[in-house]
């Protein structure tokens, strides 16, 4: 069944990598990195490009470079997307490979996978208006529309198991431990 | 066979008074003993277990040693030296069957409660009425913390109930008891060795249901009619505050699209062999709270009390023989523990789904023991 189905994802390779780091807690230690440096105004460039992992020190094949700032409404010069909105672009890419994995090992065929998402902010948080009011999202939603050779059943059953997966998904739902510290 | 306790001593010691079998009467049944009361689809009080279990003992005329600890099990030359509270005993081999559940789980953050609330697992829990006053947390949505949960409702109090992932299911289905399906369609059957993912298998959580008169569905929906607040899986304290997660949506998805996957493979059954029940029946998916709290503040009153339903854990301190995983599981294949002649009984999936099952263990119980005579003969058993 598998065999037949071409998501693009090489879901042998992580079911491998899922048996031999059973034993091997070590190697699957990872730290993912970003160094941002600051322009004017609101505005950041923040890169991307080693990580550690699988026990030494590895690179993506060509660095990432994002641009944050605010919009205009927020009297910025909107040099490139709200750090929050970030925010959103690790749900949605998270999420969508997700569920290309699960239907990869699930045997099915994706035609198009398409998510959007909104993120509820009520920035009184941010501002100080009212203490009350929270810094981040008060809700996200995603929408997915998924064509597939699935049943409805079944491309639910990929969306919540892509989630129940999902790095981003808990970070998002879950407390993290945060350390902010001067060098 | 050495017991610590008495015979049946779980059943005596480690339930709540209000406790009854989630499996139905006639399930309970041992080798040559089944239910024969008027009351076939009750559901048995812990005091009647404890006597079914005792009229087996006598029946079977098992040779218990009560009131004996083990304190020590280690391998000898030709086998193990066990070390109890009266005395040693040396044997060719050893059955581990002191259970799945002597420890209840709680996670490691119950230390960063305020002293102010009161905790109790499900093994110091006897009734509302002996909790401080206030509302209670309920920490995990399986059968015990569905049943607790409910009491304490309606005992009259405020409580939250605190859900990470849950197996939901209908009390019946089609008109019988949702577990006649377990068992008629060979769910429970399915053995070890052709589950897909085994060790996720093992893990499995505990049915949300309820033995009692009337047989109710014990789900979440019944949990919020009832008045009860549903929160995320608790997932950390901090300053005093406990934190659930956001992902109540999400887990609710899961245990709904599980349920309706396996009702479908109880209709498909039903289709091919055409049992006398009524027509396929849906039900309405788990309501998502208008807004899920994400934090409680631990200190502020509202709770006076904590109750972890979060899980049980064997014991095996006083096992020093080198079988235990990492993670302090005991490393066995069908009951056949990594050490010759060393041999369990009674542990999630051990054989078959209905392993932990008090009507389980019996068919597990006839292989492990084939296995055991072999050793014993000197020949390599299989399986
Ligand atoms: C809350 C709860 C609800 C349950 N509800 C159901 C249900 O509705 N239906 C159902 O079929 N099953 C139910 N079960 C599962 C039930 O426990 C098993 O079906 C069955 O009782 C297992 O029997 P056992 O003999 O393997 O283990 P246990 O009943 O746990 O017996 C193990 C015995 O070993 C003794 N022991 C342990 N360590 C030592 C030692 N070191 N030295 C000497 N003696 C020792 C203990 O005192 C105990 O008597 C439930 C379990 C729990 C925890």
């Amino acid at each position: 069944m598998t065999t037949t189905v071409a998501n693009g994802v090489n879901v042998q390779a992580l079911l491998d990598a899922r048996e031999a780091l059973k034993d091997a807690p070590e190697a699957a230690q990872f730290v993912w990195r970003a160094s941002s440096t600051w322009r004017n105004g609101v505005h950041s460039t923040t890169t991307v490009k080693e990580f550690y992992g699988l026990g030494e020190e590895r690179a993506h094949k060509s660095e990432a470079v994002f641009d944050a700032d605010h919009p205009e409404v927020f009297a910025a010069e909107d040099n490139g997307v709200t750090p929050i909105e970030y925010l959103l672009v690790g749900l949605a890419s998270c999420l969508t490979a997700g569920v290309a994995s699960v239907a990869q090992n699930r045997g099915i065929q994706l035609r198009s996978v398409e998510a959007t998402l909104e993120g509820a902010h009520d920035i009184r948080g941010i501002l100080g208006v009212d203490p009350d009011v929270r810094n981040g999202f008060n809700d996200i939603k995603v929408t997915f529309h998924i064509d597939a050779d699935a049943s409805k059943q079944d491309i639910e059953a990929l969306v919540a198991q892509s989630q129940k997966r999902s790095a981003v998904f808990d970070a998002l739902t879950n407390p993290t431990n945060v350390t902010v510290d001067v060098a | 066979m050495i017991e610590r306790g008495e015979v049946a001593n779980s059943w005596r010691r480690e339930r709540w008074d209000s406790f009854r079998l989630l499996t139905p009467n006639w399930q309970s049944r041992l080798p040559g003993l089944a239910y024969e009361g008027p009351d076939p689809d009750g559901y048995m009080t812990a005091k009647e277990v404890t006597q079914f279990v005792e009229g087996f003992a006598a029946l079977t005329r098992a040779p218990v040693r009560t009131g004996t600890d083990v304190t020590s099990v280690r391998q000898s030359d030709d086998g193990y030296r066990v070390t109890t509270s009266h005395g040693e005993i040396a044997c060719r081999t050893v059955v581990i069957a002191s259970g799945a559940c002597n420890l209840p789980s709680v996670p490691p953050f119950a230390e960063a409660v305020p002293p102010s609330v009161e905790q109790l697992t499900p093994y110091d829990y006897r009734e509302p009425g002996r909790l401080p006053d206030g509302g209670v947390l309920v920490v995990g949505a399986s059968a015990t913390g569905v049943q607790l949960a409910a009491e304490l409702r309606r005992s009259g109090r405020p409580v939250i109930l605190s859900v990470g992932e849950h197996v939901r299911l209908p009390r019946t289905y089609r008109g019988r008891d949702v577990l006649w399906w377990m068992d008629a369609s060979g769910v429970w059957d399915q053995r070890h060795d052709e589950v897909p993912d085994l060790a996720r298998a093992k893990r499995l959580p505990s049915p949300q249901l309820v033995g009692g008169p009337g047989r109710t569905t014990l789900d979440l929906n019944a949990l919020t009619s009832m008045g009860v607040e549903l929160v995320g899986r608790w997932a950390a304290v901090r300053d005093g505050h406990a934190l659930f997660s956001g992902g109540l949506r999400n887990v609710f998805s899961l245990a709904d699209l599980k349920m309706e996957r396996l009702l479908d493979t109880f209709d498909a059954w039903a289709g091919a062999h055409g049992p006398d029940v009524g027509p396929p029946e849906r039900f309405e998916p788990t309501r998502v709270p208008e807004s899920a709290r994400l934090r409680l503040d631990l200190r502020g009153g509202e709770i006076g009390a904590i109750v972890w339903a979060t899980g049980f854990r064997p014991d095996y301190r006083w096992l020093d023989v080198p079988v235990l995983d990492g993670k302090g599981r005991l490393r066995h294949d069908g009951g056949v523990a990594d050490s010759p002649g060393l041999y369990a009984l009674g542990l999630p999936l051990l054989r078959r789904r209905k392993s932990t099952f008090i009507h389980g263990i019996e068919a597990d119980a006839r292989e492990v023991i084939d296995h055991l005579a072999g050793h014993l003969a000197g020949r390599e058993a299989g399986g």
